[in-house]
């Protein structure tokens, strides 16, 4: 699960971590108002428009403005509030804004020269550990440092039982080079980025840029959260902070009924159990000559209720032209699947596309039994190669 | 001859009274597996499927001499079973539990550093030695016992080319299902090395997917050390980029962990890599 900046932002606080402040709005007035109180609360006309969604790059698409008063700030909050902001990292129809974040302008003059570094934390899965990542080149994206200057990107382990020990925030504070009021700072905030990756089970906390201020403070500008979704259960107020309107409406219905499921841009649906068969068979989609309409893993429990589910979610999609369901039978019944197709094919009423049954393994003879007997149209294989081989006859 | 498990192995179900732990134990003593007793904390006393139930793994492993066990235990609670199996002295633990929080599974893998003890999964279908054991969750009736060693990050799929290997007459050693999750305890490079060192196992057969670099760490060592042919396969060719395909661990960050960029390695180690999972056997065979 993602959270916006603002929520980011809000949990990052709570831990001691500075950052760059600012109140959220969901219109233009309450964007004016809270203009009003961040330039009282600053001493400074400028502040920063910043369009709230689930995505980064949002300076590119226009989603990030500068106003020097509250006129502009009206006119900037106007034009990115509803608009289709899109991004290197949305689709090619953009995310729609709901939400503005009025933040001060933290890049105002002073005594210090400014610095951008990058903090990120976040799981190494080749180490089952936690690290700090951090360059000193803050501000561009982590993926074109480690292309441009990949010696400047350094990393800190943390031991699971210590945490996160003083002398590391020291190491990172010399590598990115801060001194004098801003070191202290520095640890701080290093201590307090920690805290709040633990405390809340982030799967990702990255800050970037992270900002040494003209007067010395060390701020978050920007914040990006990711949950560890397996960890939500023991977060009920995290899981409050879930902005559905972020998310795919029919990836959410999925997700409601148990479901896991990708939607993607070809002609063949499919419905497997286990997320690897599911990888799978869209592969062999692709090499029988077909594109997959979707990932969907109907899970180890998948009864006649939740395939039913899954025929009118994939459906849902204009797109499909056929249906490839590929079961291999271990803790799912092969003859239960079968009974729920039989059921889904009776509920739904007409199925439009031509349906490609593969069962194998537990009772997989009486499914089989279960699906000629039913006297329903849909083509049934048992062997994978077979069921390859009516996908290519049916797209063709 | 066989990997890790076999008919002497004793194994403890955790988890032993609830639905899954109940539906699951029942298949593996009808298997044969020497399944001698298992635990529900505050059921201990009990009998359940014929066998002891007991509070603690401590308490069965000093009375039954248990040496493996099995977790179907909610995941908010599997962290605590593995590190009480581990802590008991169980040499194999087999989670089956999908969910554990990725924090948990760290401060899991730490304990378990120090300790003679070795995790398959979580988040995983288990391991059999066809004609002796499973500890797992998969459909026996597909298992013949034979030369071939399985290893994979994916259930059904693993089903899938060990239903292969039987039809091809070629069987399994054992296999090993090492889980989905992004932090696993037996690695799939632990599982060859054990494949490379098994007498009775002829040839190798790895399944991975997307996501992370168990693959390619696999890959060079088999370059260097492999002394049998392993046909290898990888899921996910067609995933987009950013999104977690079921598996927690099946994510497409960064160029290492695309389909292609694992079969590239794999291919460039000496694997024989096959585009579609439904050759896998046939291919196995053309190596033999």
């Amino acid at each position: 699960m993602n959270l916006h900046e603002y929520q980011s932002k809000e949990l990052l606080k709570k831990n001691g971590v500075d950052v760059a402040e600012g109140i959220v709005a969901n219109t233009v007035e309450e964007a004016v108002a809270a203009a009003k109180v961040m330039q009282e609360r600053t001493k400074r006309n400028e502040v920063i428009v910043k369009a709230q969604i689930h995505a980064g790059g949002r300076g590119k698409g226009g989603g990030i403005k500068l106003a020097h008063n509250l006129d502009e700030v009206k006119e900037k909050a106007g034009a990115i509030l509803g608009m289709q902001l899109i991004t290197p990292q949305t689709s090619a129809a953009g995310k729609k804004v709901n939400k503005v974040f009025i933040q001060e302008d933290a890049y105002y003059d002073g005594p210090s020269k400014i610095k951008e570094f990058y903090i990120s934390i976040l799981l190494n899965r080749n180490t089952s550990k936690n690290i700090i990542m951090y360059s000193t080149e803050g501000g561009m994206e982590i993926e074109l440092i480690a292309e441009k200057t990949p010696h400047l990107i350094f990393t800190e382990e943390v031991d699971p039982f210590l945490g996160l020990q003083d002398y590391q925030c020291r190491t990172i504070a010399f590598n990115l080079k801060v001194e004098g009021v801003a070191y202290g700072n520095m640890l701080k905030f290093l201590k307090g980025l920690y805290k709040t990756y633990i405390d809340i089970d982030a799967a990702l906390v990255e800050i970037n840029p992270v900002l040494n201020t003209t007067d010395d403070r060390i701020l978050a500008v920007d914040a990006k959260v990711r949950l560890d979704d397996n960890a939500l259960f023991r977060h009920p107020d995290l899981l409050a902070m879930r902005d559905l309107t972020e998310e795919d409406p029919t990836d959410v219905e999925a997700g409601n009924n148990k479901l896991n499921y990708v939607k993607l841009d070809g002609n063949v649906g499919c419905m497997v159990n286990g997320a690897g068969l599911a990888m799978a068979t869209m592969d062999i989609i692709q090499l029988a000559g077909g594109e997959p309409a979707n990932f969907l893993d109907v899970g180890g429990t998948a009864n006649a209720e939740r395939i039913e589910k899954a025929f009118q979610i994939i459906l849902k999609d204009p797109n499909v032209k056929a249906i490839l369901v590929n079961i291999f039978g271990g803790i799912v019944r092969c003859d239960r699947v079968a009974q729920g197709i039989v059921d889904a094919y009776k509920s739904i009423g007409n199925i439009p596309v031509p349906i490609i049954v593969r069962l194998q393994g537990t009772n997989a003879v009486e499914a089989k039994q279960l699906i000629e007997a039913s006297g329903l149209k849909v083509h049934s294989a048992i062997q994978l190669q077979e069921a390859a081989d009516l996908v290519t006859m049916l797209v063709k | 001859m066989s990997v890790l498990l076999n008919k002497d192995s004793r194994v403890l179900v955790q988890g032993f009274t609830g639905s899954e732990g109940t539906f699951h134990a029942t298949q593996m003593i009808e298997y044969g597996t020497n399944v001698i007793g298992g635990v529900t904390p505050r059921k201990g006393g009990s009998r359940h499927l014929d066998r002891p139930v007991f509070d603690m793994v401590a308490e069965a492993v000093e009375k039954t001499k248990a040496d493996t066990s099995i977790i179907f235990v909610p995941p908010a609670f599997a962290a605590d079973s593995i590190m009480e199996a581990a802590a008991a002295g169980i040499k194999l633990i087999v989670c089956i539990s999908e969910g554990i929080p990725v924090n948990d599974m760290i401060l899991v893998k730490r304990y378990l550093s120090d300790k003679d003890c070795r995790l398959i999964g979580p988040n995983c279908p288990g391991i059999i030695t066809p004609g002796e054991a499973k500890v797992g969750i998969m459909p026996a009736f597909i298992h013949q016992k034979g030369k071939i060693g399985v290893v994979s990050r994916s259930g059904t799929l693993t089903y899938e080319a060990v239903d292969q290997l039987t039809k091809t007459g070629l069987g399994q050693t054992t296999a090993i299902g090492i889980g989905g999750d992004p932090i696993i305890g037996t690695t799939m490079l632990d599982a060859i090395k054990l494949f490379m060192a098994d007498p009775a196992t002829e040839g190798i057969v790895m399944i991975g997917e997307i996501g992370g670099g168990m693959e390619a760490e696999a890959a060079y060592w088999i370059k260097e050390h492999g002394t049998k042919p392993v046909v290898g396969f990888i899921a996910g060719r067609t995933a987009p980029i950013g999104r977690t395909m079921g598996h927690a661990g099946a994510i497409i960050g960064g160029k290492a962990d695309t389909a292609d960029a694992k079969i590239e390695i794999l291919t460039h180690c000496n694997i024989a890599v096959v585009d579609s999972p439904a050759t896998i056997g046939e291919k196995m065979k053309s190596l033999l």
